[in-house]
This record gives C-alpha cells, structure tokens and sequence, in this order.
C-alpha cells in the first residue's frame, strides 16, 4: 500500500466509508490491494494498488546482458512462466534472425501447454478458495504439482525452468520422457469429471459466479481484454489461432468461447482450455518422436553478444490472455528497452476498477481470481 | 466437453455422488526429502582439480552471486593458464539459473541434487559457500544440471586462417599466412571470455582481453592502443609470437584457444601505419630529462627499451652493427614467416619517437664502452645471440658445414652463397625448421626439386619446432626424422662434403636431467648432402666488452649476470634481451620494458 492512501482525510458525515482491501487478504492475489469505497457492502469506487510489489523487471533488463535476462523473465508470472520465456527468446530471435530448429519449436509448444494447464488449475483452484471451496484449490495445486514433476525432469527447475535460450531450448527430452507425459494426461483426464462434479457444475459454484462481473463484449474490446476473459464475452481470438507462432499452425485444436460474460464463463472457458491443451499435447507426442535434429540454432558468445539494432514486436497467448514483448535493441550487450505487454494489466487494472463498482464486497476477490490476474505481471 | 451441461441446476441427488469418495483415505507423502530429477538444480558442485579459476563463471552470473575467492593451497601457474581461485557462492543471491554451468570453459561446475540446506541463526553466513566436488555439506550428491553439448555456451571451434598451399608457398618466399577478413576476426574476437588468463601468462602482460574486445567492437584504433601498452613489436608478435597466450586460454582447455596471435595481427594490419605511430606517440612526454642512453643492439630488446626511455624524455641512440635494425628477428627469421616491412612498420613507429639508431656501427670496431660510458649516463647491451653453436663432430670444421644463423642471415641479406642440391640440417627447433624451409625454397628455385633432410635428438613425442612448422616443412619436401644424433660428417678423399652420419639415440638427458644423449652404436644411418647445417642453438659473442669490462663484470656459466631488474654489476650497465633470456621475442621485449624501467628510475635519482 503506497504511503499516499494512509493519509487520513476527514470526510463529511456520509453513509459512505473506504476501506483497503489488501495487500493482506485472502482474496487477494499477491501484493495487490484495492481501496474500495463502499455505501454498505455496495461498491461505489475502487481503486487498484500495485503496492510495494514492484520489482522493476523492465528497467532491470536494461543493465543486463541478453542472455541474463532469460533468468528474469519467468519472474514476471509466476503461476504461468513458460510464455515469458518464450516471448522474450521469440524477439531476440527475430532481432538476430535466428532460425529455431523445428525440433525446439515442437518442444517449445509442449511446455507452453503443459504451462498453460498448470496455470488453469491454480486459477479455478484459486476461484473457488475464494467461494469458501478449499477442495478443489488443493485438489488443483496437487495436480498442477505433477505437471511441475514434468517439467522437474525436462527443465531442472519445478517453478523457474530458465530453459528457453534465444536460439532454442537448453535440453534434449530425456530417455521416456513423452510417455510419462502422457501417463500425466491420461490421469489429468481422468480427473475432469471429478472437477466437473465438484466445481464446474457444482450449483454452489455456478450460483455464486453467475452475474457476477459481468462484461459485455464491447466492454471487452475497449479494455482491451484478451484471453479467456475476451473469450468468456463470445469472441473467439486466440494469438495461436489468429498469428500463428512457433508450430501451432501444424496443430489442431479449437478456440473455446462462452457467451456470460460474467465470472462463470470465464471459469467454463479455462476448464474447456484444459481439454484443449490435453488434446495439443496429445499431437505434440505423437509427432515430436518423428523430428531429429538439433534443439538450438548456433549462438554467439553471451558475453560477446550485440543484438543487431532494431525492435520487434512478438506475442503469444500465455494462460491470462496476450502476452506480448516489445523489445529495442541498439545494437549492444544488453537491451537499450523491454516493454512486457502483460495481460493482467489490463484485467486487474482498468478492468476490475470498472466491474467492481455496483458489485457487493464480498465479491471482489471472486472477480479478480476469475479475471486470472497476476499482479506481478501488472507492475513489472 | 461432452455430456457435461454447465447450465443446468442437476439432479437433487447431486450430492450423493460425493459417496463415491467414501472409500478413498487421503494421500499422505512421507516426510522425507524426495530424490530430485537427473536434470535438477541444486547447490554447485565444482571439480577443483579441473576448475582453473578464470571466473567466466562470476562473468556470466546475473546476480553476482559468484565471487573468486584465493585458495593458498592451490597451484598457480600462469604460464599454464591455473589461478588458485575458486568460485565461491552466495546462496542469498543465486537463482539456480545454470548459465554458469553452460558457459564454464573446463566443465568442472555442475549443478547437484542435493537441495535442502537451513541453519540455525548463528550461521547466517552459511549460505555464502565455496562448492568443492563433495558439495556444499561435505555429502555425496549426484550431479544435475552439468555441461552438456545442447547447452554448451562455449564457442570451441576456431575461424579457419587461409594459408597458402604447399605447392604454391614453396616457389617464393612469400608470406604463408593470409590473415583474417574482417567477419572472421569479429567471430574470432567474439569467442574470448575474458577470463585474462593470456594477460597472466604473457611475459610482457600485453593487455589481450582489452584488444580482442576491442577488435569485436569494430574499434581497431583502440585495439592498437591497448597493444601498445605493452608492445611495441606487434607486427611482429603478431605473426611469429610463440604465444603462451594461447597455451593459457581457458577456451584451449576443451577446444581450440581463441586465435589471439592472428587477431593482433588483424588488428596491426588493419590500422594504417600513420595512425599506429600516432597511437604509439599518446603518452610521450613534451619535455626533455636531459639524460643520454646508449642501446647496443637493435633487436627487440633493445628497441622495445629505447621506446620506453624516449616515450619518458630521455635521449636515446641505438648502435646497430647490421645494415637494418630488428635483430634476429630479421636476420633469424624467414620472410614467408615474418615480411620485412612489417618489421619495418614497427622499427619505424620506434624512429618517428626520436629514437636514433646508427646502422652499421659496431661497438668494439667503431666505437668503444669506454666511449659510450663517458657519453652517456646509461648504457643497455642487447646483443642477442647471434653467434651459432657447433657439434663439433668430426668433420664440422669443413668449409660446408655452416651454422643455421649465419646462413639465415645471409638469406636475408641478398648474400650469395652456393646453394647446395642436397642438405642435411642438425637440430629440432624452430630454427632447423626455418633454414631447412628456407634452403627448400632455395633449391625449389635453383634445382627445381627439394633434398632437405633435418635429423632431431628428439622424438616427435617431444619435439621442441612448433607442430605447424612441421607440418608445413614435411608438406614443402623436407624429409624429418627424430630421434637421431649426429656422428660425424663424411668426407671423401677429394675432400668433398658427402653427407652426415647419425646414430640412433637411446636417451638424450642423464639420470641427473643434465644433457647427456646416448646413442645406440648399432643403428647408424647415412644421410647425403652436399651441406650440413648445424641449427642446435646460439649464444652470444661478447668480445665488444673489452677485456677491462669482461673481468670488471659478473658471470654465471658464460653468462652476463644480471639483477632482476637487468642492470649488471657494473653501475652505468643494464643487459637484456636473448643474451640474458634466451630466445623468444615476447621474452625480449618483457625484458626491455623491465630494463627501461630500472634504467628511467635510476636517472631520475
């Protein structure tokens, strides 16, 4: 909480008071907060407050070498690092006109699914904590613990896997890997129904969520929602779909919509996501076998390596919605500026301001956990 | 997606599905650390007998979570690339990246699966560690992350150096080595890691890791001037430097070493010779001290001194007794190895200081010590070694049989002799490998075929000539054969030179390492050539002294005995260079720049 909102103001005699939602509470994600004011337990204003969590990552990545970099940007968002490091590696390579080896690029989608699926279960675990269902939150982080064995074994890393290089990746998949990835999948299907039952169709669930932060899809688009939170409105844009990046263009899968607008569909849009991503990776096993070759493009010295001058633009679709990295280089040892376009700051800024007011307090945290906002993401 | 409505409200008896989890007990893990993956990330683990300390590892690190840290028990050795540090890691600020692991140029960092670590609060600082091969608690872990080729950020290949082939190098005595094209000294620069293992185990500490990142930045005129630092002989030492760089690079330890000969060559070659001697000027003083120097010599040693000395406002003259100044570097050296005027490009740079040098003066003929003592407030003797040694086998004192110097000399000097059709040369070295190419060249020219023969004590196992220059001589016609000493010269009754005879060796140091060779009496060969070249080494001839100075002065086994600062017995007398040394061109100009300093230190007492 920033020093300006301790200062006491005296109001007039109101029936309206202010109170700091955050940044310790429960329905809170992070070090967010929000000073809400409220007539009753109607919410009239809020305001959001990045706090004290920012950790500076642009301005961070402006004294380090490009290859350094590679280690910070899964910080960004926690719950959901892959396609930080894939959007990062993404603009060097276009800055250097890299070719990744199309063996990488199989291996690069596999972990931005895995990632993806990770990062929904902690989300409608995180939702549904936030209803008073614990179940479901523990029943979704031990399953999303399994996913980080995964990627325990490919990268070296549960949480930060630093295992996207500007170039490639930096390991092979090790001897047997893609079956036990699909013993995972097998088992993650086999627990939807589960989820369906005690979440999804749950009525205690569905009663609570529905109309809950309810947006229009015009609402949507001039916010500049994206993600399954624009998809939850009835649009079907998806960065994988409409600009294909890496080999998602070779992949099968649909783009799910839902047409509420309200925290419900939000939550049955990254549940129908999971069976999606299921399916991705499905194909990525079945095909990947069949591409040899190298997992990197030859790279320089990264002590002795000047990004040509130049920007570029790369985005992809992490599990929050677009994620894009806007990087300048000027032709030196470290980038001259990098912009992280995060979708969270759309969603927990501007977003949840507008959808909180007219809603009651104790719903605030439901609609910020079914935005899917990561704050770290917002205040980079 | 199927079968599953999210709209409906369900069945009333919804809830009883829950019974079906009636006979599930809860998951409980046991408490014990888990074993963590092939791939993990744990605490370091560092091979110390591998680890040589060079600290790319702190380089690459974005937390500056690494320091070196000093082990006093350690070897050091800079001539072969070894500090006695060690990384060192602070746990608080280490983010298990393995950016370390990839780019360590041994491979002796890894990353274990030991994971757990806490402390009670008195042992904060345990979280700063030094990783040793057992881990940071002394237990056994396997190793994780650790290199791997994938992921291997060390560049071990080096850019190619165009050469000329065998076939077209052999008719002239064209220079061989082609040089870098501009994008292959930029890849070539950009392979160093700046661990400064070369500026250690360099004997003039010339600034390399400055020069090669300068050379990758594009900014030549800043790579000359980090050359000059140290060297002014660097069109020279850009081609025929014996580079114990190179043996010290970390990136040498398992690939080729970054090519730092041939990038201060690009670099010397690169700036036009105007601008080198405006670089070469920066830092002379604008002022004169008033004192006089004499250099005899005007080889490396010498001129590299007489640099310094003027550089710092003394007046400096240079006695050379040779028609043109670089000493053995011109006079010892072939031209396809080293051209002239690039030797010429850098006496000049010394010249255009105020340096003077008197050509085709020798001391002791034309001019005394005695002269030079009441001339000048200092006198620096770099002779060199110029005079060659003999078997002194029977036969050696034929009129054909020749010392490799002396030839070589002559070589250089336009000097007509007869060129043998046939030859054998004594000797392993560098020097055996110059005459023996150089008269290949020769007869290629003369005779129109190549009868060279080089007999080595040696065996190729410890050969001293560089193993290039052996296989280039081999690809140029001349014929090696190791491990054979010389007997005696054939001569026949006409008293014709016919050839050597050489016996096979047995061991060439006795039990005391002392020189000893032995040979086996029953393996004599015969080898024809109608002039032998002895190439066994040189010393140094130094009747200029005068009797006077030679007994007022102090020696060791024939040698001038010097301090460690090359000032000799006598006050006025400083000696440096081969005479002192031995021979090796970077050594000769280390050895100049001590001597300048001792010289500039004790004129301004």
């Amino acid at each position: 909480m920033r020093p300006e909102n301790y200062q006491a103001v005296n109001h007039p005699p109101s029936n309206e008071y202010e109170l700091n939602f955050g940044p310790n509470h429960p329905g809170i994600e992070g070090n967010y907060a929000f000073k809400v004011k409220l007539n009753g337990d109607r919410v009239l204003e809020a305001r959001a407050d990045g706090g004290y969590l920012h950790r500076g990552f642009e301005k961070l990545m402006e004294g380090r070498l490009w290859i350094q970099n590679i280690a910070l940007v899964p910080r960004i968002c926690v719950p959901d690092p892959v396609p930080m490091e894939v959007c990062y590696a993404l603009a060097i390579e276009e800055l250097c006109g890299l070719e990744v080896p199309e063996r990488a690029q199989w291996i690069r989608v596999m972990q931005l699914e895995m990632s993806r699926v990770a990062a929904h279960l902690f989300a409608f675990g995180g939702h549904a904590a936030t209803t008073g269902m614990y179940t479901p939150m523990f029943w979704g982080i031990a399953d999303r613990d399994l996913i980080l064995d995964r990627f325990e074994e490919l990268t070296g890393g549960r949480v930060y896997h630093i295992y996207n290089i500007p170039g490639g990746v930096r390991r092979d998949l090790p001897e047997g890997y893609l079956g036990r990835l699909s013993g995972l999948l097998d088992y993650l299907e086999s627990r939807l129904p589960d989820y369906d039952n005690l979440f999804f169709t749950n009525q205690v669930f569905v009663r609570r969520a529905r109309d809950v932060g309810t947006m229009t899809q015009a609402q949507a688009l001039k916010w500049g929602v994206t993600g399954p939170n624009l998809r939850a409105t009835g649009l079907a844009l998806d960065v994988r779909r409409d600009d294909p990046y890496l080999v998602y263009g070779r992949l099968e899968f649909d783009v799910p919509t839902e047409a509420g607008g309200d925290a419900l569909a939000r939550n049955l849009v990254r549940r129908s996501e999971l069976q999606q991503s299921i399916h991705i990776l499905r194909q990525v096993i079945d095909r990947l076998p069949e591409i040899d070759g190298p997992i990197r493009c030859p790279i320089p010295n990264p002590l002795a390596w000047n990004v040509p001058a130049g920007e570029a633009y790369t985005r992809v679709e992490s599990s929050k919605g677009e994620l894009a990295y806007y990087v300048v280089s000027t032709g030196g040892g470290k980038p001259y500026r990098v912009h992280v376009r995060g979708p969270s700051s759309m969603h927990a800024v501007q977003v949840l301001e507008r959808l909180a007011v007219g809603s009651r307090l104790e719903d605030i945290a439901q609609i910020m956990f079914s935005l899917d906002a990561c704050p770290p993401e917002v205040d980079r | 997606m199927s079968g599953i409505s999210y709209k409906s409200k369900g069945s009333i008896l919804n809830p009883l599905k829950n019974l079906a989890f009636l006979g599930r007990g809860s998951v409980t893990e046991p408490l014990e650390p888990r074993e963590a993956s092939a791939n993990y990330r744990g605490f370091h683990v560092n091979d110390w007998e591998l680890c040589i300390g060079c600290s790319t590892c702190q380089k690459v690190c974005d937390n500056a979570a690494i320091t070196m840290v000093k082990i006093p028990g350690l070897p050091e050795d800079p001539v072969k690339g070894v500090r006695n540090e060690r990384p060192a890691i602070d746990y608080g600020r280490c983010c298990w990246c393995g950016l370390c692991v990839d780019i360590c140029p041994t491979g002796s960092l890894a990353l274990s699966r030991e994971y757990v670590h806490t402390c009670r609060e008195d042992e904060l600082d345990s979280y700063f560690v030094l990783p040793d091969p057992n881990g940071i608690h002394g237990h056994y872990f396997p190793k994780g992350w650790d290199k791997s080729v994938d992921a291997d950020l060390v560049d071990l290949e080096r850019q190619p150096m165009t050469e000329m082939e065998s076939g077209e190098r052999i008719g002239s005595f064209a220079e061989i080595v082609a040089g870098y094209s501009d994008q292959q000294a930029i890849i070539e620069a950009s392979r160093c890691v700046q661990c400064g293992m070369c500026h250690d185990s360099c004997p003039t500490h010339m600034h390399a890791p400055e020069y090669i990142r300068a050379i990758w930045e594009g900014n030549l005129d800043e790579a000359v001037r980090q050359i000059y630092r140290t060297n002014p002989f660097s069109h020279i030492c850009g081609r025929v430097c014996t580079r114990r760089c190179e043996t010290a690079c970390s990136i040498g330890r398992r690939g080729d070493p970054v090519a730092i000969r041939w990038l201060k060559r690009y670099a010397m070659d690169s700036v036009s010779d105007e601008r080198v001697r405006e670089i070469a000027a920066e830092g002379k003083v604008d002022y004169l001290t008033g004192r006089k120097v004499a250099v005899i010599g005007a080889g490396p040693a010498g001129l590299t001194a007489a640099f310094d000395l003027v550089k710092k406002g003394h007046e400096v003259t240079v006695y050379e007794a040779l028609e043109k100044a670089g000493g053995m570097t011109r006079y010892g050296i072939p031209e396809y190895r080293l051209p002239y005027d690039r030797l010429d490009a850098d006496v000049a740079v010394i010249t255009s200081l105020g340096v003077g040098i008197r050509y085709n003066t020798r001391v002791g003929r034309d001019v005394t010590m005695q002269q030079l003592q009441q001339e000048y407030d200092a006198v620096l003797i770099a002779l060199g070694l110029q005079m060659g040694r003999s078997t002194r086998i029977p036969g050696s004192d034929h009129e054909n049989v020749r010392r490799s110097v002396e030839l070589l000399r002559m070589i250089t000097e336009g000097e007509k002799f007869d060129i043998p059709d046939s030859a054998v040369v004594i000797g392993g070295g560098n020097v055996a490998m110059d005459i023996a190419r150089s008269l290949a060249r020769l007869q290629r020219q003369a005779y129109g075929e190549v009868r060279v023969t080089v007999v080595a004590l040696e065996d190729f196992d410890h050969f001293l000539a560089d193993p290039e220059e052996v296989k280039e001589a081999r690809e140029e016609g001349v014929e090696i054969l190791d491990s054979r000493g010389p007997k005696g010269c054939v001569i026949d009754g006409q008293g014709e030179l016919q050839g050597l005879k050489t016996l096979g060796v047995l061991s060439i140091f006795d039990e005391k390492g002392r020189f000893a060779p032995s040979y086996d009496e029953s393996d004599e060969q015969f080898h024809p050539g109608h002039m032998v070249i002895e190439a066994i080494g040189q010393m140094t001839d130094t009747a200029l002294l005068g009797d006077k100075l030679t007994e007022q002065l102090e020696w060791n086994r024939g040698r001038l005995r010097v301090d460690e600062e090359g000032h000799t017995s006598v006050s006025w007398l400083w000696a440096a260079g081969d005479m002192v040394t031995g021979p090796d061109v970077v050594h000769a100009v280390a050895d100049g720049h001590r001597v300048a300093a001792s010289i500039d230190s004790t004129l301004a007492d």
